[in-house]
């Protein structure tokens, strides 16, 4: 994580992103404004307009229709890039599943955001975390240099001949997207070096026809999604080279599929996504002032998950704890399940706490994840849930 | 305050919103001009239009944006936006 | 090393701008900023806000700041429409854009509070009531974290053309009204 200002400019995150994004030269970029991911495609459009960036802006009424239009932009053997936030992910949700299925590397940046109702526009993962199930590849950023470099990562991911998968990059909304950073731009020369041009196996060409889409039946599905199985296992080995191969080329590593911080000689381990690791990375130093040997694993790669990497890192520590800001509903948060089931499976013994916090954009200050490690009876009594305030709970006054 | 399930928006719970802090001009009546014609309290977007019991027109200060619309639309010149350093 | 900047303005005065500046001022100072809005929807008029911390080192926290070291306000009238030295650390600063004195705004507390007639030095300089840049001059001579080149710098990256000039002009002037208030 040591950083230098060298060559780095202060911008804001959605900026940023989008500047990114045209240095990955997509040809075809279609989306739908949503609070917060409407600046990031709003720097796109602005960069087509301009001449900038030689794309076609797709305009278009929904992001279903975003989605649909990207699919069938990539399935013509282009690059495509599409970003969204929140109801605009759900809207997308059956075209997410064909997209992936379908094995069409497309990029999409999703600004984390809370899901209605109650309607809020802020931070939380319960977007990403509705589309874990649909073939795309989930990456989370920890800061805004991580979701800059990010977009060029996942294109080179995506477009990997072993994977062929799209890819989301998940960018907590506001928390990083609104904030100004100091960050550093690849050099176009640079990103074409990482990045070459896009160059498809199967594209709809009507000299060479073929057909996307078949119907699969019940002789055929269940292998179908085997193979869609195997491309996820196999990006869990290019996420890691592609993350290195970024490294050597840039200096600048976030970690592949998870990054361990002050985790050797660590009793407890704070797990989490995307910027709040910042805030676990300050309570386990916290923590280790007053005494108790804490350490961080930042879970980058969400999709596919990393169990046997999570295992082999947790695999000395005495308790997890793991905060989600995802969750579902009867039953608890996303991310603690996973690492439960990871840790069991690998026959790790550490006691796991599953807590749920920040959602709908509540701050997580270092401090309540410090109060999670220190005193967790109360959270635990409450499902999980940090710092309640029982002033709204119960039916009406 | 605990919520009712679904969190349903109670009538009136608007008035707890008190959008006073908005303003920075605050309107300001000169009794002597004003006929009491009531084209501020029906322009008033807000609507913070006051009769007091003496039939002479005011302002409620806790919800005034301070737009100047009352004194834009007054035929009489009775109202004047005063900038309000308390 | 870690300051944190709590600006108060209204929906329309620019505040998110004014955090902007003062990180990029920052950056060129050869620090590390972190500048972000009050997240959510902005109203034109109503009381918001925009926070910016400067460190040696990144910055990893990113909640709202509650315990800021120095407070700016925009426009006078919010000193009595918020509460806006709430959680100020004692012998905190509050820089205070206004014609008026420290001692009639009425603030109370262990606190070091500066005037300065930020909207009035930007019409005179450059016709337009944008306080912004003032405000980032008298910040950077009171506190001494930004110098008036880093400043230079920040408006020149900002701004384009004469607009940089004009801009420099007014921060240059508010850094200099605030440097003669110390020496008296």
């Amino acid at each position: 994580m040591a950083r230098t200002l060298e060559k780095t400019q202060v911008m804001e995150g959605s900026r940023a992103i989008a500047a990114s994004v045209q240095r990955c030269r997509p040809q075809v970029i279609a989306a739908y404004p949503i609070t917060p991911q409407t600046h990031i495609v709003e720097h796109l459009a602005q960069a087509v307009a301009n001449g900038e960036l030689k794309a076609e802006y797709v305009k278009v009424e929904s992001e279903h229709s975003a989605m649909s239009a990207v699919l069938g932009a990539e399935a013509t053997g282009v690059r495509a890039y599409t970003a969204s936030s929140s109801q605009g992910v759900l809207l997308m949700h059956e075209v997410l599943y064909n997209v992936a299925a379908l094995r069409l590397p497309v990029v999409m940046t999703v600004a984390n955001r809370a899901i209605s109702q109650p309607i809020n526009i802020w931070n939380d993962h319960q977007d990403a975390m509705s589309a874990r199930d649909t073939g795309f590849i989930q990456i989370f950023a920890e800061d805004n240099q991580e979701a800059c470099d990010l977009q060029y990562q996942a294109y080179k991911i995506a477009e990997h001949k072993d994977v062929l998968l799209p890819v989301m990059v998940c960018v907590d909304g506001y928390v990083l997207t609104h904030s100004y950073e100091p960050v550093s731009l690849l050099d176009q020369d640079l990103a074409d070096q990482f990045l070459p041009p896009y160059e498809p196996s199967w594209a709809l060409d009507v000299d060479r026809p073929v057909t996307y889409g078949v119907m699969l039946g019940p002789g055929e599905y269940l292998e179908h999604k085997y193979v869609l199985q195997q491309a996820q296992k196999r990006a869990l080995g290019v996420i890691e080279d592609v993350a290195r191969e970024f490294g050597t080329l840039t200096g600048r590593t976030h970690g592949g599929l998870v990054e361990e911080y002050r985790l050797d000689d660590a009793d407890v381990a704070l797990v989490g996504l995307g910027s709040l690791v910042s805030a676990l990375r300050e309570a386990a130093d916290q923590l280790r002032e007053q005494g108790i040997k804490a350490g961080v694993l930042k879970i980058r790669t969400f999709r596919p998950f990393p169990a046997e990497k999570i295992a082999a890192a947790l695999g000395g520590v005495k308790r997890v704890v793991v905060i989600d800001k995802g969750y579902s509903l009867g039953s608890g948060g996303i991310l603690g399940m996973e690492i439960t089931a990871a840790l069991a499976a690998a026959g790790v013994p550490a006691l796991v706490d599953r807590f749920v916090g920040g959602l709908g954009g509540r701050p997580i200050p270092a401090s309540t994840v410090v109060r999670a490690v220190v005193a967790p009876e109360l959270p635990r009594s409450q499902d999980g849930f940090l710092d309640l305030k029982p002033e709204y709970l119960g039916e009406g006054d | 305050m605990k919520f009712y399930p679904g969190v349903p928006a109670m009538p009136g719970t608007s008035l707890d919103n008190h959008t006073g802090n908005w303003r920075t001009q605050k309107p300001v009546f000169d009794h002597a001009k004003c006929t009491a014609c009531e084209l501020c309290e029906q322009y008033c977007p807000e609507p913070c239009i006051l009769v007091a019991d003496d039939g002479k027109f005011d302002v409620d200060l806790d919800y005034c944006k301070g737009c100047g619309i009352c004194a834009e639309v007054c035929p009489f010149d009775a109202i004047k936006m005063v900038l309000e350093l308390k | 090393m870690l300051i944190q900047v709590r600006i108060h303005g209204r929906g329309g005065q620019g505040v998110v701008t004014a955090a902007e500046l003062l990180a990029i001022a920052v950056h060129e100072q050869g620090l590390f900023p972190q500048a972000f809005p009050e997240f959510g929807s902005e109203r034109m008029g109503s009381p918001v806000r925009s926070y910016v911390r400067i460190s040696d080192q990144p910055v990893r926290i990113r909640t709202p700041v509650e315990e800021p070291d120095i407070v700016i306000v925009q426009d006078p009238t919010l000193i009595w429409a918020e509460k806006v030295t709430a959680g100020l650390k004692p012998g905190g600063l509050v820089l205070v854009n206004t014609e008026l004195a420290s001692a009639e705004l009425g603030i109370d507390g262990d606190l070091r509070v500066v005037t300065v007639p930020a909207t009035k030095i930007a019409l005179e300089t450059m016709n337009r009531p944008i306080p912004n840049t003032a405000l980032l001059g008298a910040f950077g001579g009171i506190t001494g974290l930004v110098s008036m080149s880093a400043i230079k710098g920040a408006c020149e990256h900002r701004f384009a053309g004469e607009l940089a000039g004009l801009n420099i002009a007014c921060a240059q002037r508010a850094y200099d009204f605030v440097s003669a208030l110390a020496r008296n």
